[in-house]
């Protein structure tokens, strides 16, 4: 009897699962990226594998249990042995890794193996207890030294720019906000102030730490417009929850007129 | 000898009573002076760039769509400049006014500290406020050398007060948020008498007992200046201070 | 060497109560001190995760327990940011140290070890004591994070560098309870490099007559297996941990660079890498999941026989090799917890290679258990039911590790709550039910009474269902990009979410409360369950040849020869390993 509630226990278990899984209860939101489609196909694709696996473990399991519990028959061992078992595991499940790690590689490739356009938009990105800061070269395309021991948040310069000395800061347009117009290459350049944070957009599928001591390049290209957050997701400290910021995907001409009022704030 | 007798309860009862108003007068109160004066800023603030807050929605619903500006120079009608603290910094004898029982407050609203500059005695009492819908944690960071303890403090939304004093003369100890970077307050932690610039630039200091005195008016961005002021009883003294913009 | 080892495992019977309960050389005594110390660790660790279970769900509850333990940390018993992320840190550090590593290798291999091989007692049993003390030492200064004024560090269990090592200037959470933190995992180490090498001399040089390698339990070469990870790994975090320190108290700078603001104070730093902590802490981190792991693997495939009537498919030596090629391939995967670190993306892929092809011999080890059951008389006791449960929950957890072995996939999954419910399946709930059925099998050997099964059906049901309530959504939740480590939910797409941790939060509640039937169970057994015999489960190995509980030098004197493998089942007749009669098993 036992043996028949568990096979029926796990039988529901893995239709539950398989249930939210398949009708996307909880699921990535829509992507808006160039390579987002890749990462997308590598999730469906394992979806896929690792889900006839499990459906088909937890059933096998459950018809087990299901089947002899009563311990009248004689005892039988699976024609073969052991040996089906470890071919099965090698040819199925070693396949299965093969197919996954070449394609996966593509998906992988495409966020971090293709160099950046050389005409992509260069945003200076700075992640410090507990905000997100952005920096735009502004009209001479080039980005200020940064000194981190002028560093004055209440006076707002969150980066250690020289505005007054530094010919190459005096343009540079720090925002709380990163705008980013629509379908064009954006290179980001990551760097901390203090911790370690990360930066991750779900619908960018695009997700890099920030490691203190280096900068470390992402790039990618956004496909649709719209407010996204970014969100902090390596743990910096008491405010790590609240640690975020937003990502505008806006028109070339929103992103403009975004910029200008950026400056002239600035 | 009942006349003598009389005569004699009288006086007593004059000098008692005398005893007992000059016990109970507060020191000085009989007889103590003002003093008054502005805060000027000679050339043009350096711009007050606004706070993009977008980090933390609960803050805009705070605020209703209002947009705050940082407050290192806040410069009113006629070059007045608010938010400096002036104080007695040399003369005192110790015996002036007694610490002031009301305490002082500061309250985190619309992830602004209210009122930016908070002046204070040592040891009267700091409620510290949150009304926002998001959690602060306020961090005073005074100067490790000066004797009072830095600390810092979550706060969560809806939650009490938090209650502090300071036991050591400060002026002024920065305060920031630990979640939201750009927030910055100051308090002055003074012994004795003091007075604030309002955005007109004008300040006030009560209690001074007469005597001559050095008077600093100390501005977060511009630094300190001194002057030396005499106070008398009668009409209040004015001092005036005026900051060289950069 | 072999004789003085021999010789040294022989010691007298201990008079009085502190040498005989207290400060006792003797493995069986020893293993039940690891195995309390981690019950109530246990009950820490779950009680530390009902309190942030409930911050989570209604983050305005007020908990005056916790306001007692920390005015500044709960003020009122509102729990502060900060205070939900010390006590994240100590249920890592107290679970995967003093519970999943103590209990079943620890715990239960001291107990079960010697006496599976045939020996009086461990090659070094004064080593052994020290073990344990150390390990206690370490859980007293885990402990004593709470009651410091600076509290428990709140950097996680896998306490990252630079926010780890800077020192107090971090802001809370980073203080004394840092230090006492790496004091602690430093007496852990030290407690089980001592362990490992007492297991596997044992193994090797006091196995008694005919105990060739190829008759031991399965048991005792997943404590063997398992001895040879922790030396290798525990190794590394030994010194991770000292350089910590010294990064916070000595002025080194191995993981912090220059240049740092924190606090509006420039650091007095330069140098140091963040990422080369990580990859210390990593090269021990990820073989700890299969240190934790191996053991369960042993204890369930030691139990099943049992309960199945039969041995298992392939042998003694599927299972071990399948083990073995886990316990080596854990060496060389650490990368993949470090796919969006800064590393290199190259060695990105360098590292899911292997991260995916572990899978194979993992699958072998499921698929020996599950197709073993393949017309077998299933004796649904309760160390039954918890190793089926066992290999449900690994099936579950290592699917979920196809996702995260690729970069690709993983740079979506990476610090979502799909992580979380990873490991909780993997290392958490499948090493857990495999310790409760060792529990259940081994406790009358241990006790000498038998615990209730009626009890014990009770809190295998009710555990199973509600394991996976809890953490089959926190995959789900994962997809939609839950991030993990989070005090409150307060993202747009995170209040979304609150249904569902709210929904994971009472389950969470149900299966802690229900772990006090097992509580129950085991302080009533221990004094009036009923009287178990030599060998209540008709089971075969060298700890069913002997008393319930056995005497103090295991054997009654007697000098054991063993003349068969340790699966000698073949429904209802089986042979115990020293019995001279013939096989039944073929084994």
């Amino acid at each position: 009897m036992a043996g028949k509630i568990f096979a029926l226990v796990v039988l529901l278990i893995t239709l539950a699962t398989a249930y939210c899984v398949i009708a996307h209860v909880w699921w990535m939101p829509v992507d808006i990226s160039v390579h987002g489609p890749k990462i997308d196909h590598q999730i469906e694709e394992t979806v896929l594998v690792a889900g006839l696996l499990f459906i088909a473990g937890q059933l096998v399991l459950a018809a087990f249990a299901f089947l002899y519990g009563h311990g009248g028959n004689r005892i039988k061992q699976i024609p073969g042995g052991a040996k089906p078992l470890i071919i099965f595991a090698f040819v199925l499940v070693g396949t299965e890794v093969v197919a996954l790690s070449s394609i996966g590689a593509k998906a992988w490739g495409a966020v971090y193996f293709e160099a950046p356009d050389p005409a992509s938009l260069k945003i200076d990105v700075q992640a410090g207890q507990f905000a997100y800061y952005f920096r735009y070269p502004g009209p001479d395309g080039k980005f200020g030294a940064l000194h981190p021991d002028l560093i004055n948040e209440g006076n707002q310069n969150y980066f250690g720019i020289d505005a007054d000395h530094d010919a190459d800061a005096k343009d540079d347009i720090v925002t709380a906000e990163l705008a980013i117009p629509v379908d064009k290459p954006i290179l980001l350049s990551l760097h901390s102030k203090d911790v370690g944070h990360s930066f991750y957009v779900r619908e960018l599928r695009v997700q890099q730490d920030f490691v203190p001591g280096l900068n470390i390049p992402i790039h990618f290209t956004a496909t649709h417009t719209g407010r996204f957050e970014i969100v902090c997701t390596q743990l910096c400290g008491l405010g790590h929850y609240n640690m975020k910021a937003y990502l505008s995907v806006l028109s070339q001409s929103d992103f403009e007129d975004w910029l200008k009022k950026q400056a002239a704030a600035q | 000898m009942k006349m003598q007798f009389r005569i004699m309860a009288l006086t007593l009862c004059v000098l008692a009573l005398a005893v007992v108003f000059l016990r109970f007068t507060p020191a000085g109160a009989a007889a103590t002076g003002q003093i008054v004066g502005t805060v000027k800023l000679d050339g043009q603030a350096p711009h007050q760039k606004p706070i993009d807050m977008s980090k933390d929605p609960a803050c805009a619903q705070v605020r209703n769509g209002s947009i705050a500006s940082q407050e290192s120079v806040v410069v009113g009608a006629n070059g007045g400049l608010a938010n400096t603290v002036v104080y007695i910094s040399q003369g005192l004898t110790g015996n002036e006014a007694a610490i002031q029982s009301q305490a002082a407050s500061i309250d985190q609203k619309g992830c602004q500290y209210i009122p930016h500059v908070v002046a204070m005695n040592v040891g009267q009492h700091l409620t510290v406020l949150n009304s926002d819908k998001t959690a602060h944690n306020i961090h005073p960071q005074p100067n490790p050398t000066g004797g009072n303890a830095q600390w810092n403090k979550s706060q969560l939304a809806g939650s009490g007060p938090i209650d502090v004093s300071w036991a050591n003369e400060e002026i002024a100890i920065p305060v920031k948020c630990n979640i939201h970077p750009w927030m910055r307050a100051y308090i002055a932690v003074i012994k004795g008498p003091f007075g604030m610039s309002n955005d007109t630039g004008s300040f006030k200091l009560d209690n001074v007992p007469p005597g001559t005195y050095t008077l600093t008016a100390w501005q977060e961005t511009y630094g300190t200046q001194t002057q030396k002021v005499t106070v008398g009883t009668g009409k209040p003294s004015t001092t005036d201070f005026t900051f060289k913009a950069k | 060497m072999h004789q003085t080892a021999r010789h040294a495992a022989v010691h007298h019977a201990p008079q009085g109560f502190i040498r005989k309960y207290v400060f006792s050389v003797d493995h069986k005594v020893i293993g039940i001190q690891y195995t309390v110390l981690s019950l109530v660790a246990v009950f820490v660790g779950m009680a530390l995760s009902w309190a942030m279970r409930i911050h989570l769900a209604w983050p305005d509850a007020h908990i005056p327990l916790l306001g007692m333990i920390s005015p500044n940390g709960a003020p009122g018993g509102l729990m502060t940011p900060e205070y939900y992320l010390s006590l994240m840190t100590m249920h890592g550090t107290i679970m995967a140290f003093f519970v999943l590593t103590a209990a079943p290798m620890a715990g239960y291999g001291n107990f079960m070890l010697p006496i599976q091989v045939g020996a009086a007692d461990m090659a070094f049993p004064r080593l052994n004591m020290a073990s344990f003390w150390t390990t206690l030492v370490g859980f007293v200064l885990a402990c004593a994070t709470f009651v410091i004024p600076d509290g428990p560090p709140l950097s996680g269990w896998t306490a990252y560098a630079p926010l780890s090592a800077v020192g107090p200037v971090a802001g809370p959470g980073q203080g004394w309870g840092q230090n006492l933190w790496g004091l602690s995992i430093v007496c852990f180490c030290i407690a089980s490099l001592l362990g490992a090498l007492n297991f596997i001399v044992t193994t090797l040089d006091l196995r008694t007559k005919g105990m060739k390698l190829s008759r031991l339990p399965l048991s005792t070469w997943g404590w063997f297996i398992d001895a040879w990870v922790s030396l290798l790994a525990f190794a590394v975090l030994l010194p991770t941990c000292l350089l910590l320190i010294l990064d916070r108290l000595g002025g080194t700078s191995f993981f912090i660079p220059g240049g740092l603001v924190i606090n509006d104070q420039m650091q007095p730093h330069s140098g140091g890498s963040p990422l080369l902590f990580q990859h210390l802490f990593w090269f021990f981190g990820h073989p700890e999941v299969y240190i934790i792991i191996l053991p369960a693997f042993g204890i369930v495939s030691h139990i099943m026989p049992t309960f199945i009537r039969k041995p298992l498919v392939g042998g003694w030596k599927v299972v071990t090799f399948a083990e073995i090629a886990v316990g080596t391939l854990s060496f060389v995967v650490w990368g993949h917890h470090m796919f969006v670190s800064g590393m290199s993306p190259f060695m990105a892929m360098v590292f899911s290679v292997p991260t995916l092809l572990i899978t194979i011999p993992s699958v072998i080890a499921v698929l020996v258990w599950v197709f073993s059951l393949y017309g077998a008389h299933l004796r649904f006791d309760t160390p039954l039911l918890f190793s089926l449960g066992f290999i449900s929950l690994f099936i579950s957890g290592g699917i979920g590790g196809f996702f995260l072995a690729q970069p690709s996939t993983d740079s979506y999954l990476h610090a979502t709550s799909f992580v979380v419910g990873h490991f909780h399946f993997t290392m958490g709930l499948s090493a857990i039910f495999a310790t409760f059925a060792g529990f259940y099998y081994w406790f009358p050997k241990m006790f000498g009474r038998m615990l209730n099964e009626k009890l014990g059906k009770l809190h295998f049901w009710l555990s199973f269902v509600l394991v996976y309530c809890v953490f089959m959504t926190m995959h789900l939740t994962g997809f939609a990009g839950a991030v993990r480590r989070y005090s409150a939910l307060v993202d747009d797409f995170m209040i979304a979410l609150i249904p569902a941790n709210k929904f994971m939060t009472v389950a969470a509640l149900l299966l802690g409360a229900t772990q006090f039937i097992f509580l129950f169970n085991v302080i009533w057994s221990r004094f009036k369950g009923p009287k178990a015999g030599d060998n209540p489960w008709g089971a075969t190995t060298l700890e069913w040849d002997t008393a319930s509980p056995p005497p103090f030098d295991n054997f009654g004197g007697r000098q054991l020869t063993v003349y068969h493998g340790p699966m000698e089942y073949d429904g209802e007749a089986s042979v115990m390993q020293t019995s001279p009669q013939p096989s039944v098993a073929g084994t």
